[in-house]
């Protein structure tokens, strides 16, 4: 039975537990639990006062209720009447309750701050030290307002006793923490920095920890402890493992606190003062001589102590890494551990290994280490140490040990943990790719990364290879060789047939001579694999037949036959359907000249970033630091000279050279003009294809408008919806700004400072040629002096399908409100059409983004503070108030959005100067969004007030 | 199929445990323990999945039987045949306890081994179980081999639950009807939800291999009979018809005539057995009425009334009447002032127990109390639990009547007149709970 001394037993909890833990089932002890709960409830309700030893009893039973998980709603107001007691028991009991049971928004926290506040005033040290604990204990906001000021006075006072010191700096720490807004520290920084000097070792353990936490918010403040923390690390380093009795942890001095002070410094840079540097550098070498020493003791204890040090002084000595000598030494040192039969060494000697191999001074030492850690790799038994060793390979690699590490990587990547594999493939691929010398190599390894793994390799990996064999002639013929010799294993990855397929259809001619890849082989190896594949590499695989009609005319009877074949052209998919029926048609009806110029090879991709380290960045790991280093090596190094994008490998691009697009709306349109569309030039198609998949998004308006207008040689009047179509554009510059069942055009356009280029496409969508297409374009009345628009002239004749382009260049010389009109005629069957359009050239094209701070943002607008400067107006919401499309349109619009500058932070606030030749006018935007009743308030500041009001009608349209 | 079963006691110490099925590994006895027994939260689901096993858990008292499974069983089919086995164990040794079960964990085992063959479930009729697995040890040099073949033939033949031969002198019949009644009422009387669900049990001592027919109110048959009999005698019988929403039978009775004519008639086992298990939910009588009325007298005072009316003929009497009344969560002192009976407040279950040992039909009872709570700091406003109540009445409260059990021996020389037929009704209540 529970042991009960006389004096602060109580006996009434010992039974009651007793009884508790005697209870065979959970029902009985809630029974139990509910008549006790009665019982207290009836004695605190009792007429009769309790006396202080009746009242901690209680409180103590509900306190052990509670923590059986039980809630308790009662008892708050006896726990606090127990703090003011004068037992110390009774004071902890409550002070227990308190920060067990009490929230921070209880009514009673204006009692437990009165009796804290008592307590902390008193002179008796132990009180004061309850004290700080519940503060530490409950650390809410409202504890931290109102003792924040008294406990860094308690933390420096002369006359505080040691222990009541600790605990008020720990106190502070976790207050500092929970509300750091609230504890200033002032004028009492550099006392609580010389806490570091303070004689008893537990004041300043205590303390480096709160200094440690205040220094990395504001490290200029604390900078004054570098130097102290350095003797003291010093004098601590060098004394003996006796000086510090009661701190010496198995014979080493004061672990905790070395350790704490090494991390403190790893706040800052390297120390200016030489005598101090040189001191440290000595404690570190210190350090560094110890962990070479013979250990003192066998337990465990001694090393794990000895290891921790010498782990935060490597850690340090990587954060300087200024020191080659030390880097050096630190990593033949953790090369020692590398071996070592602790796990957890080995894993923290590669974790620490990795950040080391990306210094310049100790790169080399590492690589020395490079048979170990691929031994590790091989014979690991703890998958957590085999992937830092993956990762330090993958740190350790440059071209002169690159092949030996990738080809060790693709080797454990048949064996690795499935949930690193892909981490794994990104990583091989970007070394391969990133020090490839020879390019059939690179092929090599990324072909049998597909075999090995081809589940875990991504989208942005095969993309890749595709793009570098594109880019490079001289890898070709031997891609088109390795991939056909992929092909021939009996089951293959569906990523290895997309490479395939790609790879064969655009390169396939250069292997066509041999007669074991004549032609017809290639075809069937690559149609013997159709059937297993997916849909999206069956398209592909059908773009890659229609090339090998254009490359070996000889197939394409037999191509013919598999496109015209049931499960093609009427597949259920599509996307097949369609592509099965197009290239069929284009195979048949195309002259070869045609076929020739539509199937051309693929162009050379632009050059650009890798896709792959952006993927391997995105996946997050203990990698990525050396991920970005080795991104920065790869600038300096400019190795590999294959670029292209996300554009990559996408199974469309061989289909949008051929203006037949996978986007459904383009494809429409490519339906609707047959197979002329292909005879428009390679360049314009794509062109054309980017105008079109926009119109797939906001052509919603468009399709059922404007019936053929009068017929007349007069410039028609504009459009009666054509301001409609002007506020279509004014936060974007692309699209399709007209179009009914003859015409449809495009537009494109750019601005820069007071210029603008505007390209108009006009597409003729009947099979009917247009004649004397004409086209001008006018500034009425005094729109005429304010905008400069000079258009080329364009070709009066359109073909059938045909698409012609329009180039015209705008110069804004003022502030203007009107559009220019757009007037266009044509004879279509020999019917005139005659229409009037706005072009969509707005003032807020002119915007140069500004960007400013929220003060100065707000001087700025009390500068224009004139009532005709604002335009203001307030309007009902038209569509759905979703912040990131308001947002959209707010930068299409041209201005800067500023974030973070109105205190309201549903509020949008942009700013921006309109370009004019003749001036420019400074403006300021806010939109206030009140999303319950669906309104927005629009205000608009500019120097100029035409410009206010102009903006603000635009504006007021578009949300 | 039932892959094993396992028999814990209050603390998840195994009992019992057999494995029929290799699929079932040894850990599963401790997964069971770990993840329902010892969980954290209390687990109320009766299955429990944990590494593709499933477990099916009841609990009696303080035991826990487990059935575990890796296969995609009939959940229902492991239930019936734990309640079964519940039932087997009782009829062999009386209540299930963790000392019962310690003291017969021979006849366990062989009960086990008999019910489940390859974890798929055989025969547990109690009555021809006890036939072949008896607790008074070997008796093989009493049996001869005649019984043993008898024996046999009457496990394997086709009609397992009744052995020829059997001889009474007096053929007696004994048929309770029980009954027990679910309600929830709002405060102001209006029913939310009511239904019984009622057991017609027997006990038989016939001689031979009688053929029964049993015969009650159900509206199907009664409604049929009137149509062919006369207007006046189905305006009659309708009113006392009931109808059964559904029912299940023991395997004795013939499904097929229960199909075609809706006659339950069967060769009944020896001893006692459940003939048939139905449902209602319409018409049911409800045997008691409780009017609450709580007042809350500022923040510190409750003032409680409850009424209690019986609702049946005054010549019938009920019995074993308990009314719970739950207090606050924060009640200090509780002050009960009763007519009739006996009330207490019980701390341990937070609520007033008002007991009455017997009361007639058409009389009402009342209780006041006073409840004084303690002033809380929580905002939270007292949930109200329902009122419940609990009580045994002699009659069916869904109405249904037996008309007829009629026996048939074609053999031996006794007729239906010659059978000693004892019936009775007992209503008792299940949840039967009134908002206040």
């Amino acid at each position: 039975m529970p042991a009960v001394s006389k004096g602060d037993g109580m006996r009434g909890l010992a039974v009651f537990i007793s009884d508790i833990r005697n209870c065979k089932s959970k029902e009985a002890e809630i029974k139990r639990i509910n008549k006790e709960l009665a019982n207290i409830r009836s004695k605190f309700k009792g007429d009769k006062a309790l006396d202080g030893y009746s009242k901690k009893k209680y409180v103590c039973k509900l306190l052990f209720i509670f923590l059986l998980g039980h809630d308790i709603d009662f008892g708050h107001m006896e726990a606090v009447n127990l703090l003011s007691s004068n037992k110390y028991t009774e004071k902890q009991i409550g002070y227990l309750f308190i920060s067990v049971l009490v929230n921070s928004n209880s009514e009673l926290i204006r009692l437990i701050n009165n009796a804290i506040k008592n307590d902390l005033s008193s002179r008796n040290p132990t009180f004061m030290c309850l004290a700080l604990h519940c503060i530490a204990n409950v650390g809410s906001r409202e504890m931290a307002e109102a003792f924040a000021g008294e406990i860094p006075r308690i933390l420096v006072a002369g006359d505080t006793m040691d222990s009541v010191k600790q605990s008020a700096a720990l106190c502070l720490l976790r207050l500092y923490k929970t509300s750091p807004d609230l504890v200033l520290m002032g004028e009492w920084t550099s006392r609580v920095v010389h806490l570091l000097n303070d004689q008893h070792m537990g004041v300043v353990t205590a303390a480096i920890s709160l200094i440690t936490c205040l220094s990395q918010k504001n490290p200029d403040e604390f900078k004054t402890c570098v130097s102290l923390a350095v003797s003291r690390l010093s004098r601590i380093v060098s004394s003996a493992s006796t000086d510090l009795q009661d701190y010496t942890y198995y014979f080493v001095p004061a672990p905790w606190l070395s350790c704490k002070l090494l991390r403190l410094l790893q706040c800052y840079p390297p120390p200016e003062d030489g005598a101090v540097k040189g001191r440290l550098v000595e404690c570190l070498e210190t350090i560094l001589n110890k962990a070479q020493e013979p250990p003192k003791s066998k337990k465990v204890q001694h090393s794990n102590a000895k290891n921790a040090i010498l782990f935060e002084a490597i850690s340090l000595i990587i954060h300087y890494d200024s020191e080659p000598n030390l880097l050096v030494r630190a990593c033949n040192q953790l090369g020692q551990f590398l071996q070592h039969r602790e796990t957890n060494l080995r894993y923290l000697a590669l974790e620490s290994m990795c950040t080391l191999a990306s210094s310049e001074f100790s790169h080399e030492a590492v690589k020395t280490h490079i048979e170990t850690v691929i031994n590790a790799l091989k014979t690991e038994r703890d998958v957590s140490v085999r992937q830092r060793a993956a990762d330090l390979l993958y740190a350790m690699c440059d071209r002169s040990n690159a092949k030996q590490i990738v080809a060790e990587m693709l080797s454990y990547l048949e064996t690795a943990d499935y949930s690193i594999r892909e981490e794994m493939v990104l990583k091989v691929a970007i070394l391969a790719e990133k020090y490839a010398v020879d390019y059939s190599w690179y092929v090599d390894t990324i072909l049998n990364l597909i075999r090995i793994a081809g589940d875990y390799v991504s989208e942005e990996v095969w993309y890749r290879v595709i793009q570098i064999v594109i880019n490079r002639d001289d890898v070709q013929g031997y891609a088109a060789k390795t991939v056909f010799e992929a092909l021939q294993a009996p089951a293959c990855h569906e990523n290895m047939v997309k490479v395939g397929g790609y790879i064969l259809g655009e390169f396939g001619n250069l292997i066509a001579g041999d007669p074991r890849s004549s032609p017809l082989v290639q075809f069937n190896l690559l149609h013997s694999k159709f059937h297993l594949c997916s849909v999206p590499t069956r398209a592909l695989l059908l773009s890659a037949y229609i090339k090998f009609i254009n490359l070996f005319p000889e197939t394409k009877s037999t191509i013919q036959e598999v496109l015209r074949s049931d499960s093609q052209i009427r597949n259920s998919d599509v996307e097949l359907q369609q592509r099965a029926v197009e290239y069929l048609k284009l195979s048949s009806i195309a002259s070869t000249d045609v076929l020739a110029t539509v199937l051309e090879e693929m162009p050379p991709f632009p050059e650009r970033e890798s896709s792959i380290l952006a993927k391997l960045k995105k996946k997050k790991g203990p990698g990525a630091v050396s991920v970005n280093e080795l991104e920065e090596g790869k600038r300096e190094g400019g190795e590999l000279n294959g670029g292209g994008g996300e554009r990559g490998g996408d199974n469309s691009t061989i289909a949008a050279s051929n203006a037949s697009t996978p986007s459904p709306s383009a494809d429409l349109l490519g339906l609707r003009t047959g197979p002329q569309v292909s005879a428009a030039p390679p360049s314009a198609g794509s062109l054309l294809v980017d105008v079109f998949s926009e119109a797939g998004v906001n052509d919603d308006g468009f399709l059922s408008s404007a019936p053929p207008s009068a017929v007349s040689e007069d410039a028609a009047p504009p459009l009666p919806e054509s301001n409609e179509l002007l506020n279509k554009f004014v936060c974007k510059n692309n699209g399709v700004l007209f179009e009914n069942q003859l015409l449809q055009i495009g537009i494109k356009s750019e601005y820069r400072q007071n210029l603008g280029r505007m390209y108009l496409f006009y597409g003729n969508k009947t099979s009917v040629q247009f004649v004397t297409f004409t086209t001008t374009v006018s500034c009425p009345g005094e729109l005429q002096s304010q905008l400069n628009v000079q258009a080329k002239p364009v070709e009066p004749l359109i073909e059938g399908g045909a698409q012609v382009q329009q180039v015209i260049n705008i110069e804004c010389l003022g502030d203007f409100c009107e559009a220019p009109l757009l007037n266009i005629k044509f004879r279509y069957g020999g019917a005139l059409q005659n229409l009037s359009l706005k072009l969509p050239v707005t003032i807020n094209k002119f915007f140069q983004p500004t960007e400013m701070a929220s003060h100065d943002f707000f001087q700025r607008w009390k500068q224009l503070s004139q009532p005709q400067q604002e335009a203001q107006k307030i309007f009902k919401a038209s569509h759905a108030m979703d912040t990131e499309v308001i947002k959209a349109k707010l930068l299409g619009l041209g201005m800067a959005l500023l974030e973070n500058v109105d205190p309201n932070p549903e509020n949008f606030v942009c700013a921006g100067v309109i370009q004019t030749k003749a001036q420019q006018v400074g403006s300021l935007l806010r939109l206030e969004p009140n999303a319950q009743a669906q309104m927005y308030r629009l205000t608009l500041r500019s120097s100029k007030d035409t410009v206010s009001k102009r903006l603000c009608e635009l504006l007021a349209e578009q949300f | 199929m039932i892959g094993g079963l396992f028999i814990y006691n209050h603390k998840g110490e195994v009992l019992i445990s057999r494995v029929y099925r290799d699929d079932i590994g040894r850990n599963a006895v401790d997964a069971f323990r770990v993840n329902v027994i010892h969980a954290r939260q209390q687990v109320r689901s009766p299955v429990t999945n944990i590494a593709r096993t499933s477990f099916f858990h009841v609990k009696r008292s303080n035991i826990w039987l487990a059935a575990v499974t890796k296969q995609n069983v009939n959940a229902a089919m492991v239930f019936e045949f734990l309640y079964k086995m519940c039932d087997v164990m009782t009829a062999y040794f009386g209540k299930i306890s963790e000392e019962n079960i310690k003291n017969n964990f021979v006849l366990i085992y062989e009960l086990l081994d008999e019910i489940l063959d390859f974890g798929y479930p055989q025969n547990s009729e109690t009555g021809a179980l006890k036939t072949f697995i008896t607790q008074q040890g070997i008796k093989g040099q009493h049996q001869t081999k005649e019984e043993q073949s008898q024996i046999t033939s009457q496990v394997t033949g086709q009609i397992g639950w009744r052995r020829e031969g059997i001889k009474y002198r007096r053929n007696e019949l004994f048929l309770d009807v029980l009954e027990s009644v679910n309600l929830l009422m709002s405060p102001q009387g209006q029913v939310l939800s009511a239904h019984v669900s009622g057991r017609v049990v027997m006990k038989s001592y016939l001689s031979g291999m009688p053929e029964c027919k049993f015969g009650m109110n159900d509206k199907i048959v009664i409604d049929k009979q009137g149509k062919g009999g006369t207007t006046d005698d189905a305006g009659k019988s309708g009113k006392q018809s009931i109808a059964i929403d559904d029912c299940t039978f023991h395997q004795c009775v013939r499904l097929s005539k229960f199909d075609s004519e809706r006659s339950i008639s069967f060769i009944p086992p020896d001893g006692e057995y459940e003939l048939m298990r139905y449902r209602t939910t319409k018409d049911i009588i409800l045997p008691f009425r409780v009017i609450p009325l709580v007042r809350e007298v500022g923040r510190t005072k409750l003032e409680v009334k409850v009424v209690i009316k019986s609702n049946f003929k005054p010549s019938l009497l009920a019995q074993k009447i308990e009314v719970r009344i739950p207090t606050p969560l924060n009640t200090s002192g509780v002050q009960v002032i009763c007519m009739k009976g006996k009330a207490k407040y019980k701390a341990s279950e937070n609520a007033i127990v008002w007991k009455i040992k017997r009361m007639a039909g058409m009389k009402e009872s009342q209780i006041s109390a006073e409840i004084e709570l303690l002033p809380t700091n929580d905002k939270k406003k007292w949930a109200r639990p329902p009122i419940s109540m609990n009580f045994e009445v002699p009659f069916a409260p869904s109405g249904l009547k037996v008309r007829y059990l009629k026996v048939f021996e074609s053999k031996l020389n006794y007729s239906d007149h010659d059978v000693i037929k004892w019936v009775r009704y007992i209503g008792r209540s299940g949840i039967y709970e009134t908002r206040c």
